[in-house]
């Protein structure tokens, strides 16, 4: 049986992650809190927007309405990466080599990993940044479509068209496809070898959470009463394909996805805080969480897979041990 | 989905530069009126306050794939209102200023066709300053002036110290031309009772309605609509009509919006809503907003209607009192607006 270390918080939990397999919970006053024999606490901003682990799991990349970039370890320790005056940080990436990439209005900025700061202007606002799985390339979402940088190189960005607000974006693992969450309910998709476009629709809700299994065979989505998990097993994608549906109720919407660590295994966080996970091949669900006190804004794995953290709008937060 | 949590109202504020915003922003942030607000401004500019709950952010337009300028919202507010509803408890309402450019459609838009603003906010009133002197030409040399003024719950007529008595007529009688439902209020230096632009409730139906008892009254006479300045038919004025301001023809003559106000008896609902829907489908850009109480027949609530554009919200509000007049009142404020066909359609629900 499944048990939950509930961990109480007070106030919106934005992100949870694991660094050096402690789990850590950043809320949306600026507090990171951490379980590490005992809940301990630091404050990284006033007032934390967005957050992601950096790719070697030692440190959460956290922006805030200060303006500033910081990273903040799994011993506590803060470290202001990048300040950029009063503006807020609404999106950061973690990249290659302790690369970050952040945004502020209509600016992308990019911190390499020596140090140097990259800014990017475009037209209108940039709403998500995303680090694809090779090379020192970042993506953009914005109005109507999405932006490729090349932060490391001189040269002209790639623009991928598609007419919208993009909100948020993600890299498929293999590199192969750029996914947006749109404003109006749907995703789009490009192959980007060759920029054929996908179009994900017919969610009743904005997509606020995407997820992909460990070898980026599948796609999961929030937005809809059920996890949109959509396939990508083939060069083309979901193209001319249906997704499949885990985790479907009646009474409740999916607000946050996230794959197991090794196995294609989806744990499906809901509005009413209930967490189940579900088995993409059998669609065999296993509760995880009853319904707490508000919806689930943010799911991690840790690297084996054993445990899930998760955190809540309300910050009834916690870290669910499969095995018991 | 859980209960909706407590909504937070939201007051926007429009209005050209120089209008006086800055002063009443000033104001709302300094006075002791007993409610915090977090305010989103264009830029921090000449707001003389420091204070964590000022936020700038750049206008952002977004328009739906589908192309309908109904579901246009401002994105950058998405993203900011989401942000600070994270952190509630902070404060107890958000005020949002416009630039003087902006279009207040997508503004008021957001705060419907967003679920997840809509589910945390509530768009409390749009308040438009409008600077009595500099009106005339605001109205020559732009759209926007107008559609602030179209858009208005609330219409604060400022600077009225800079005009004499007759331009301040013909000032007002052109705003009332545009806009015959909103209160309007006459100041100097931005000097309104903050009561009279915060916390309103406008789009709250039942309560616009209780706050203002003479909603929609602003045309009781014998004809049954406001001519705009545009207006080119055969009419004569009305010198005898009762206090309420109305928009006789204004001598300012670059109007582009004007209003319409039907009204009729008793409805049948099984005509009105299908005729009301069609008609916003149908009008919906060209509507800026419309307001109404309806009579319907066998229903002894009154039933209050309104819009944004395509968007449009109704409930019944309150039993009709004895003796008052079962009268049905529907005014569209927009552009290119087939008056005739509104009229005889709107009159053709009439309940047999």
């Amino acid at each position: 049986m499944p048990t939950v270390a509930p961990l109480d918080l007070d106030g919106h939990c934005v992100a949870v992650a694991w660094l050096n397999d402690i789990p850590h919970f950043a809320l949306a006053d600026g507090t990171v809190h951490r379980l590490d024999n005992g809940h301990k606490s630091v404050e990284a901003h006033d007032g934390l927007l967005a957050a992601a682990p950096a790719l070697d799991g030692a440190a959460l990349i956290t922006g805030g309405e200060d303006g500033k970039i910081v990273a903040v370890s799994s011993s506590g320790n803060v470290e202001t990466l990048a300040e950029i005056g009063r503006k807020w940080v609404s999106c950061v990436a973690a990249g290659p080599r302790g690369a970050v990439a952040f945004g502020s209005g209509r600016t992308a900025y990019v911190r390499l990993p020596d140090g140097t700061m990259k800014e990017f202007q475009h037209p209108r606002s940039v709403e998500g940044v995303a680090f694809a799985p090779k090379g020192m390339r970042i993506g953009v979402a914005r109005y109507n479509g999405a932006t490729l940088h090349f932060p490391a190189a001189e040269g002209k960005p790639a623009e991928l068209e598609w007419a919208g607000a993009h909100m948020g974006i993600t890299f498929s693992p293999d590199g192969n496809f750029l996914v947006t969450a749109m404003q109006e309910n749907a995703l789009h998709g490009w192959k980007l070898a060759d920029g054929k476009h996908m179009r994900m629709s017919g969610y009743p809700a904005k997509v606020k959470s995407m997820s992909w299994s460990a070898k980026g065979r599948w796609l999961a989505s929030s937005g809809a009463p059920a996890a949109i998990v959509w396939p990508f097993l083939t060069k083309d994608g979901p193209i001319g394909k249906a997704p499949q549906e885990l985790g479907t109720r009646g009474d409740a919407m999916v607000t946050s996805v996230a794959f197991h660590t090794t196995d294609e295994i989806l744990a499906v966080g809901y509005a009413d805080g209930m967490v189940l996970a579900a088995r993409v091949a059998d669609a065999k669900e296993v509760l995880l969480r009853r319904p707490g006190k508000s919806a689930v804004t943010s799911m991690a794995w840790d690297g084996k897979g054993a445990r899930l953290a998760f955190g809540t709008e309300a910050g009834d937060c916690g870290v669910i041990d499969i095995a018991g | 989905m859980p209960e909706a949590q407590t909504q937070i109202p939201v007051t926007v504020l429009t209005g050209y530069l120089g209008s006086g915003k800055t002063t009443l922003l000033n104001r709302i942030l300094s006075e002791d009126h007993g409610k915090r607000y977090a305010v989103i401004v264009n830029e921090f500019g000449e707001i003389g306050i420091d204070n964590d709950l000022i936020v700038e952010s750049d206008e952002e337009i977004y328009e739906m794939n589908n192309g309908c300028i109904c579901c246009t919202v401002r994105g950058d507010l998405i993203r900011t209102v989401e942000g600070l509803m994270r952190r509630p408890g902070r404060f107890d309402a958000i005020l949002v200023e416009t630039t003087g450019l902006a279009d207040p459609a997508p503004v008021a838009q957001t705060f419907f066709m967003d679920d997840d603003v809509r589910s945390k906010t509530k768009l409390d009133a749009v308040v438009a300053l409008v600077d009595a002197k500099h009106l005339p030409l605001r109205l020559k040399d732009s759209k926007e002036a107008e559609d602030q003024i179209a858009f208005a719950d609330v219409v604060v007529l400022n600077k009225t110290d800079l005009v004499s008595e007759e331009e301040l007529r013909d000032v007002e009688a052109a705003v009332r031309a545009i806009n015959p439902a909103a209160k309007i209020h006459k100041t100097e230096r931005s000097g309104v009772p903050l009561a009279e632009v915060l916390d309103r409730g406008a789009f709250d139906l039942a309560r616009a309605i209780d706050n203002d008892p003479h909603f929609l009254d602003a045309h009781d006479h014998d004809h049954d609509h406001v001519c705009g300045p545009d207006c080119d038919h055969d009419h004569h004025h009305h010198h005898d009509h009762d206090h309420h301001h109305h928009g006789e023809a204004s001598p300012i003559h670059d109007v582009s919006v004007q209003s319409i106000s039907l009204r009729g008896g008793e409805m049948d609902p099984k005509k009105f809503f299908p005729w009301l829907e069609k008609t916003t489908q149908m009008d919906g850009p060209n509507i800026l907003r419309l307001k109404g109480i309806i009579a319907l027949k066998d229903d002894p609530d009154r039933y209050v209607v309104q819009g944004v554009h395509m968007i449009l919200e109704g409930d019944h509000q309150r039993a009709w009192k004895d003796g008052e007049a079962h009268e049905s009142r529907l005014v569209f404020i927009g552009r290119d607006l087939d008056t005739e066909r509104l009229k005889r359609t709107f009159e053709a629900c009439q309940a047999a």
